[in-house]
This record gives C-alpha cells, structure tokens and sequence, in this order.
C-alpha cells in the first residue's frame, strides 16, 4: 500500500468538505482502497475542521502536508508530500475556486451540490495525474463550455421524438 | 420490441443524477436506507442493453461512491460497456467510473485497453483528453506497455491541448513500463524548448518528478533545464525546475556554484511568496555552501517571520529549521521571532518554534531558554505544554545530560516541572531524577532537596501522572539518606494518610525508602552516641535539622511514627505492600524491646547495633547505572545448549525448593524470618561498610555450584574457575568499568562552576538508532530499471542530437526512420539487450564527430555531467 501511494507524485487527493463535515467531492490520485478513503476522510475532516479561522493552512498528517483553505462554507484540500510547495498548491486551491466560480457565477455549496459532475469535469481539466496542467482559467472555462456544448448537441438530438420513435421501432 | 419498449419505459422514467441528489436532500428514510434504494434501482437499470439509462445509472452509481462511500466494484464491467458508447457524454461518464473506482486488480482491465487505444487515436481531442486522464490514473504494466505507441504519437500532437496532457500521463507509462522511455524521452526532452508555457510547465513537471525519484538520470538535462531557470518568468514552471535543481545539486555539488546566482536573481526579483519560498527552500536543503545565497535566503526568511501571515510565519520558521543544522547563526539571529512565535494561536506554529528552539539549545543557554519554555509551558494549554516539557527533558538529558553544567539548577529544574499543572510526562522525569542520581554524585545533595519538597506536599498525590515522579522521589530520599536535613519530617511525608491515592507498587517504594530512612537514622543516632552523650530531649525540633544529631527521644519518636504508619498495611491486599510494611515492623519489632528497655545504647555489643550495622550495610551497597549492552558483554559459553529442551527442570526445582523448605522457620515466626537469618553474619564483616552481601552471595555461590550447567560463566574469570563465592557477576558489575567523562576541554574558562562528573558508560549508553526503514525492494528496482531506461534514452538522445546537426543537410527523412524503427523494436524486448550494445557501439564510433557535448553514459555507469556548463 505505502509502496504504491509512493509512486503517485504531486497532490496525491482533492477533497471537499462542508463546514459539517459533509463530503462534497473527493478525487484520489493515489491508489487508496475504499475503506481507507472514508477513513481518511473522516480523520482529516476531524482535523480540519476543528481548526481556528486565523491559523495557517497547512496540518502534517500521517507524513504528509494537507493544504486547505475555507472558501464560505466550504473546506478545500489536498494533501501533498513533505517536500511539496504549500503556497502553490494554496494557489492551486484558489486557482479551482476562481475556475468554478466563473463557470457558475459566484458559485455556492448548492452549485457543487448539484453539478458534482461538473466540479469533477473542472477539477480533470486543471489537473492530471496530480500535476497542474493548465494554468489559464480562461483556457479551462473555454474546454469545459465545449465539452458541455458537445453534450447538449447529442441531447437534444437523443430526446427528439423522432429519435425515440426510432429507438421503439428498431 | 418488448425488450426494447420497456428500455424506453426505463429510460422515460428513470431517476436523473439530479433526481437523485434532490431526493437525497429530502429523504426521510435515513440516509443508509436511501442509499440501498437507490443501489437497488441502480443494480436494475445498469443491466439493460440501452446505454443511455446504463450511463445514467452509472453516473448514479458514481455519485454515491464518491461521496458515500459505496462500493462500486461490481460494476466493473458495466462501465467498460458504457466507454465503449460513440457518444461523448457516455464515454464520460464511463471513464470517469474507471478512473474512480478502477485499480491494477481490476480483472476487465484487459478489456479496455482497444477501447482506449480507439480513443487516444480518435478525431475528437476531448475523447483523447478523456482516455489520457484515464491512463493517467490506472495504467498498469500492460496498458502502458501496449499503448506505447499512442503516447508517442500524442507527445507529437499539433494540439497544445492533447500535447500537454499526454506529456501528464508519460511519467505514469514511464513508471509501469520503463522501456517506453527509449520511445518518448527524446520527444519529452524536445518539449523542454517549447514556447507554450502549458507544455514547458507539463514536462518539467515530469521532470521534477523524475529527478526526485533518480537525480542522476537528469543530470545530463542540466544545460537545457538551466535555460529554462534563467529564461522563464513562469511562476509555476519555476517552481518545479528549482526543485529539480535541488535534486540535482545535491549530488552534483559543481552544479550549485553555476544555479545559486540565477536563483538569487529570482529571489530578488519576484514579488511571488510561493516562489520565493522555493527558492529559500533550494538554497538552505541543497546550496548551503554558498555563502551569498543563504544570506539573502536567511533575509528572506525573516520578512517570513515578521509577517502576519500565519502561513508565511510556518513556512518562514520551517525553512529556518531546514538552515538550523548548518547555519546556526540564522536561527540566533531570528531568536527574538522564534520565541514570540512559542505565543501564536496556532498549534502549527507554535511546534516549529519550539523544535527550533531546541535546535539551538547548548550549555550556555540552556537554562535561559528552559526558563522561557517553563513561563510558556504554565500558561499554555495541555497539549502544547507537555510538547514542551518533553522536549526540554529530551533536548537536556541527551547523549548524557551533555549540556547540562549545573546540576543543581537542573534537578530544581526537574521539580519545577512536576509542579506544572498540566504535566504529564511523570515517567521520563521519574527515569531522569533516578539517573541523575546514580550518574552524578555531586547532584545528590540537591536531588534530595527536590525530592523532599515534592513527598511532602500532600496536593502532588492526587495526581495521576506525577506518582512516577514521587516515586523517584520517595526512592531518592532512601536511597541518599545522608544528605537529608530533616530525616523525620521525609518519614512522616513517606507515611502521610494521603499515600493511600498511589498504586501498591509506588507505595512499595515508600515504605522501603522509610525503612532506609530509620536503619540510617538508628546507625547516625549510635555513632554520635559513641562520641557525645550532650543532647537533650528538648532541643530535639532544633536539632533535628542539623545530621548526626538524633535524641533518644526523637528515635522513639521515629519509630513509634513508623509502626504507627505501616500497622495497617500488615493486613493489606497487595503482596508488595504487605511484605515490605512486614519487613520494617519485623526489624522494628526485633530492636524495639532493647530500645525501649536501655537509655543509652553505648554498647557496641548490643543487638540492636549489630543488626543495624548490618542492615546499614546492605542498603549503602551504591547502585550505579547499567549499560543498555550490559547482556551482550556476557559471552554464550560453549557447551551452553539453549534449545534444549527443558524436562528435567522439574526434577531440578525439586531439589532446589526441599532445602529452602527445611532451613524457613515457622509461620509465627516469619515476620522475623528475613531479620533472623542475618545474624549469622559476625561483627567485623558487618562493619566493613563496602563489602556486598554475603548472605546472598554464598547462597547463590551453592546454588551455582549444584547447577553449574545452567549458568553463564563469570566474565572476568576462567570458566574453570567458578566455584569461589564471588565471581558471580552482580547485576551491576558492569557499573565499576565505568569511565568518568573526561572533561571537555573546549569549556570556557571563565565557568563559575565546574561540571560535576557525570557516570558515562563506555559504549551503548545510548539506545541505538533504529535500524533505517529499509526501501521497498521493489520500488527500488523499478526506480532503478526506470533510470537505467533514461540513461539509455539519454544516450540515444545525444546520439540522436549529433545525428541531427550532421545530417540535417544530408537526409531528414532519416530522423523519422529512425524514431519509426525504435517504436517497432520496442514490441519485442527480447532485442532489448542487443540494442543497446548497438547503441553504445555507435555512440564509441560518433565519438570523434561530438563537439565534446557527447555524455558517457551506460546502463550500469554513472551519468557524468557535461563540463561545460560548469
């Protein structure tokens, strides 16, 4: 298992959590099984959320750096190696939230809620394999309003009704 | 047409992803009762053939994995069928499952890899964006093996956006299948001189990542990676190349010379805290030989320091704990932040400055920066109070209590500590108050005046976690009797009602340190009685502060105090407690009647004196400390047999208890049992204080005599030679090779006072270090296959450079074979071997052509820097 978390590199997950401790969304890069995902949740949602307003952002953890930040109700980290850059990874937290909020126009929870496929199309979209891959938000915004493009075309054409009548006859 | 209308039904009435989540938000079911519904309705609509109502289930069913917790392994296969969907959004929903809840075990694994293949070759980049992250995630030996070829491709892409993401997903393949280095390196170094910032910031990254795993097989990329250091002002692409540069400098020491400048440079110029702190955190890790840079990294961390950012004041006191080790200086000169960061509210924060704090602890400022700990520790809450204290005990007492000079200041010190309200580390400072007084004997005087004032205030014995520390203290005031000023007040303390709160194995202590306390009472009452007759019984409160100075009457009085105390505990529950009050009201049972009977006591023959001249004697037998090697010192004799098996032990122990059984004395008697035996002992014996109880000894001597076999031979002596009553080494023989520690000569002149000597074993005092975590195996091996594969690639690289600048003119359509033919080749590995024997011969024939820019390397040699660049 330690051997495997190793090869991972970068920010080795992405985690979402709501002020009470609800999971928003979660990205693991890593390889960790599910039993070990909730607990790690669950450790690290006890950890963070329990911390004051004007501390720093970073928590040591099992070996590890966890960066988070608190955008409204909502607690962004992720956890990276000892050796990692703090502030860049805050900046890459900060860098997703500017990115979502775009998309959605001041984004909310309920946003995130409710378009949790999106978060994690976004999310693909400025990282891979753990590693930033794309540092212009207007570049993501762009990639994403064409994916969503190319999802409605194929909708619409999948619900008309000559599409279903086709379907029923086949 | 029935299968297919009721898809239709399906499809039509099928809850959406957005359904789902709303009636999660409104259940009243209970959210696990919500959940099975839910995973019932899912099981049933992901097995109908229509894709769309499988996606949809699936993107359900992903939901719920992801923030609930569900297993979705089972549908393994479902999302296989569901990436094989023509439409976008499917394939989507599909890859998004497998990234999610894939791994190597997964057994369709093997069914995507055509599916991904298709996709990576697909018109629609954002079909290959999608097969590329997923790759990314899973990629597994096989796939990375036979998707080579695909990679390779996209690294060549026209579209920045394919490009950059295939350049992600090369450090996966590189990892699961080594040999798909030889293939891509070349392009991936290419990549180093793009114009794009996406792509120059994705296959640095790769590099960074490579460097951490084996710097020496990006050293030979120092010329381009330095452009990149000097050229880009990309913040982001900066970063990662410095951390590649602290990789490779490290083992390249000429390289620091050639990047400290450049570095300084960013750091003077940039207004982006993240990259300043890479930089700081470059120079102080792995350039801390240049003078220049880790001053003006150590500048900059002190306007870390002074922010209010509690972010940058974390990483400011980070880094300074990274310089610590080489440049102390730098911590000195931030002293006045690091303390006032011992205040700040956060608990991060406050850690670092205390590991630095300690960092910079030694013998001249030991106790000013214990004393400010101390103030910190009384107002700091439990948590962060007790970090101090341990470090403050680990930091002093280390390699020996090396710092510590005064070891009264330390021993008060140690007092101090137990009276911290929140102290709970009892066991080390019990550990330490015990050892300071076998290893120091210039610090017993004062111990023992710690130790009185803690077993007399009756508050201490309420708390749970200072009984080790009374324990010590109770041990310590038996133990070192003599220096104590008031014996009868620590009787009185080590019997007060309250002493009833501790557990039977501290209160042991007690009462033996009591029963050390009036043997040595008695003895100093009858030698001042030999020479002076001159006190009163009035003058007792007065005089029983000053030694040696002990009325008839304040003995009586002792000893009344002390059957009064112990009466009870005959009858106690707990066998320790009980043996131990018995032994002390035996022996005062024994002297009472004589005691009582005589006024004075001048007779050197009565009973009384010889049994406490005798018990005197074994208890001023002088522990000392025992090396943690002591066992090792003891050599395995040669007919020892240690496996044997045991079966005749019964028979032995037979034999062994029959003679103890004939000499034990009656039950009424046995309260006198220990005492009575003592009187074999003659006079003279008794009153050589030095020698070491013979009672024991002889019996132990007879013992070893029956069964020989059974003991280990005395160290000192030929094993011949073991019969003699002596040679059995005692537990802490090993004590007397001590070495007193040599006094350091570097100590200043001008010292008030001299260190005492400290007891320091010769060896193995210190517990040894763990031995290091030992490297996954087999991560090791697929590191150094990997950096075997890049060195090669390397090779070729070069190879493939002077090719270029030759031949350009020549042929340009020869790159292209050339690259075509290694894809081909990579199939089959068998030739592997052979290849790479070619290659090494033509990069010896190319040799000559090389403008010196050629890098010797092999798989087996270590990759030389180019010298030019230094």
């Amino acid at each position: 298992m330690t051997c495997l978390i190793m090869l991972a590199s970068g920010i080795h997950f992405v985690l979402l959590v709501s002020r009470q401790g609800k999971v928003r969304l979660t990205k693991w890069y890593s390889p960790y099984a599910q039993k070990e995902r909730s607990k790690v949740i669950r450790e690290l949602s006890g950890v963070i959320l329990n911390r004051g307003p004007k501390l720093c952002n970073f928590v040591e953890w099992r070996g590890y750096k966890v960066v988070y930040k608190r955008y409204a109700s909502l607690y962004f980290c992720m956890c990276i190696d000892q050796e990692d850059n703090e502030l860049e990874v805050l900046e890459i937290i900060h860098h997703y939230v500017e990115i979502l909020d775009r998309y959605f126009g001041s984004v909310c929870e309920l946003d995130l809620i409710f378009n949790f496929h999106k978060a994690y199309y976004i999310l693909d979209e400025l990282l891979i394999a753990g590693e930033l891959q794309e540092s212009s938000k207007k570049t993501v915004a762009r990639i994403i309003s064409a994916q969503d493009q190319l999802v409605e075309v194929a909708k619409e054409e999948a619900s008309s009704i000559s599409n279903i009548i086709a379907q029923a006859t086949k | 047409m029935s299968s297919s209308s009721t898809s239709i039904m399906d499809n039509l009435f099928q809850r959406s992803l957005e359904d789902l989540i709303k009636g999660f938000r409104l259940q009243l079911l209970g959210e696990s009762n919500f959940i099975s519904r839910a995973l019932e309705e899912i099981r049933r609509e992901i097995k109908v053939t229509d894709l769309s109502t499988k996606s949809t289930a699936l993107h359900k069913l992903s939901y719920l994995a992801a923030l609930h917790g569900v297993d979705m392994s089972w549908a393994a296969f479902h999302a296989v069928e569901v990436v094989s969907s023509p439409r976008f959004q499917h394939k989507r929903i599909g890859y998004q499952a497998i990234t999610q809840s894939f791994h190597e075990q997964t057994s369709v694994l093997l069914l995507i890899t055509n599916q991904v293949r298709k996709d990576l070759n697909s018109a629609n980049e954002y079909e290959v964006s999608l097969a590329l992250e997923c790759l990314s995630r899973i990629g597994t030996h096989d796939l990375a093996r036979d998707l080579t070829p695909e990679v390779f491709t996209l690294l060549g892409s026209s579209k920045a956006f394919v490009k950059k993401k295939a350049i992600g997903v090369v450090l996966r393949v590189f990892e699961k299948y080594p040999d798909a280095v030889k293939v891509c390196f070349k392009r991936l170094v290419e990549n180093l001189e793009s114009s794009d910032p996406q792509i120059l910031s994705a296959v640095v990254g790769v590099f960074c990542e490579l460097a951490t795993r084996d710097p020496g097989s990006c050293l030979p990329l120092a010329p381009e990676l330095y452009k990149v250091l000097v050229d880009s002002r990309n913040n982001w692409v900066l970063i990662k190349v410095l951390k590649i540069f602290a990789k490779l400098a490290s083992i390249e020491p000429r390289l620091g010379k050639k990047v400290a400048e450049p570095i300084c440079e960013h750091m003077r110029r940039t207004v982006a805290k993240s990259l300043v702190f890479e930089c700081i955190r470059t120079v102080v890790s792995s350039l801390s030989d240049h003078e220049a840079a880790v001053k003006l990294a150590v500048a900059k961390i002190r306007e870390f320091l002074v922010e209010d950012d509690p972010n940058l004041k974390y990483l400011g006191l980070n880094a300074l704990s990274i310089v610590a080790p080489k440049h102390l200086w730098a911590v000195l000169e931030n002293k006045e932040a690091v303390v006032k960061a011992l205040s700040d509210e956060d608990p991060n924060v406050k850690l670092e400055a205390l590991h630095l704090l300690m960092s910079m602890v030694n013998e001249d400022n030991v106790s000013e920066i214990s004393r400010i700990l101390m103030n910190y520790a009384l107002k700091s809450d439990p948590l962060f109070c007790n970090e101090i204290i341990f470090s403050v005990l680990s930091a002093c007492s280390r390699n020996a209590y090396e710092i510590i000079v005064d070891f009264d200041w330390y021993v008060s010190l140690l007092g101090e500590m137990a009276r911290i309200p929140h102290c709970q580390r009892g066991e080390e400072i019990e550990h330490q108050l015990i050892d300071i007084g076998m290893r120091v004997r210039d610090a017993r005087p004062q111990l023992v005046r710690v130790s009185w004032a803690l077993l007399i205030d009756p508050a201490l014995l309420g708390n749970l976690f200072l009984h080790p520390i009374l324990s010590a203290s109770a041990w310590v005031s038996g133990e070192y009797v003599e220096f104590c000023k008031n014996p009868y007040e620590t009787v009185e303390a080590l019997l007060q009602p309250r002493t009833g709160l501790l557990p039977p194995s501290i209160r042991a202590v007690y009462i033996h340190s009591a029963f050390k306390v009036l043997v040595f009472c008695l003895r100093s009452y009858f030698s001042a009685e030999e020479s002076t007759l001159s006190f009163s019984a009035q003058e007792f409160s007065s005089a029983s502060s000053s030694m040696n100075a002990f009325t008839y009457e304040s003995i009586l009085n002792l000893v009344n105090v002390i059957e009064l105390g112990l009466g009870p505990l005959s009858g106690t529950h707990d066998v320790e407690v009980q043996e131990r009050a018995k032994n002390v009201l035996g022996y005062i049972g024994m002297i009472k009647q004589e005691l009582a009977e005589k006024l004075n006591l001048q007779d050197n023959e009565t009973e009384v004196f010889r049994v406490t001249a005798f018990m005197e004697d074994v208890f001023s037998e002088e522990l000392g400390p025992v090396s943690a090697t002591a066992q090792e010192k003891v050599c395995v004799p040669g007919g020892l047999e240690l496996k044997e098996n045991l079966g005749d032990l019964e028979e032995i122990c037979g034999e062994f208890l029959k003679p103890v059984e004939s000499d034990s004395v009656s039950d009424t008697d046995k309260i006198s049992f220990s005492v009575s035996k003592l009187r074999i002992r003659d006079q003279q014996e008794a009153s050589s204080s030095s020698s070491p109880p013979h009672e024991a000894s002889s019996l132990l001597a007879e013992h070893r005599k029956r069964h020989g076999m059974y003991y280990l031979p005395s160290q000192k002596d030929d094993p011949d030679n073991n019969g003699t009553p002596n040679d059995y080494p005692l537990a802490n023989e090993l004590a007397n090779e001590i070495s007193p520690d040599p006094f350091n000569p570097k100590k200043k002149p001008n010292q008030s006072k001299q260190r005492p000597v400290v007891v320091k074993l010769e060896e193995g005092d210190e517990s040894r270090n763990p031995p290091q975590a030992k490297l996954d195996i087999e991560t090791v091996n697929d590191d150094e296959y990997l950096s075997r594969a890049i060195q090669s690639a390397l090779l070729v690289k070069n190879k493939g450079k002077e090719k270029d600048k030759h031949e350009t003119n020549l042929n340009s359509g020869q790159h292209e074979k050339d690259e075509s033919s290694r894809i081909e080749d990579q199939q089959n590995s068998e030739k592997k071997k052979k290849k790479k024997k070619k290659k090494k011969n033509g990069e010896r024939s190319s040799k000559h052509k090389s403008r010196g820019r050629n890098v010797v390397a092999s798989a087996s040699e270590q990759v030389i820097i180019p010298d030019y660049l230094l």
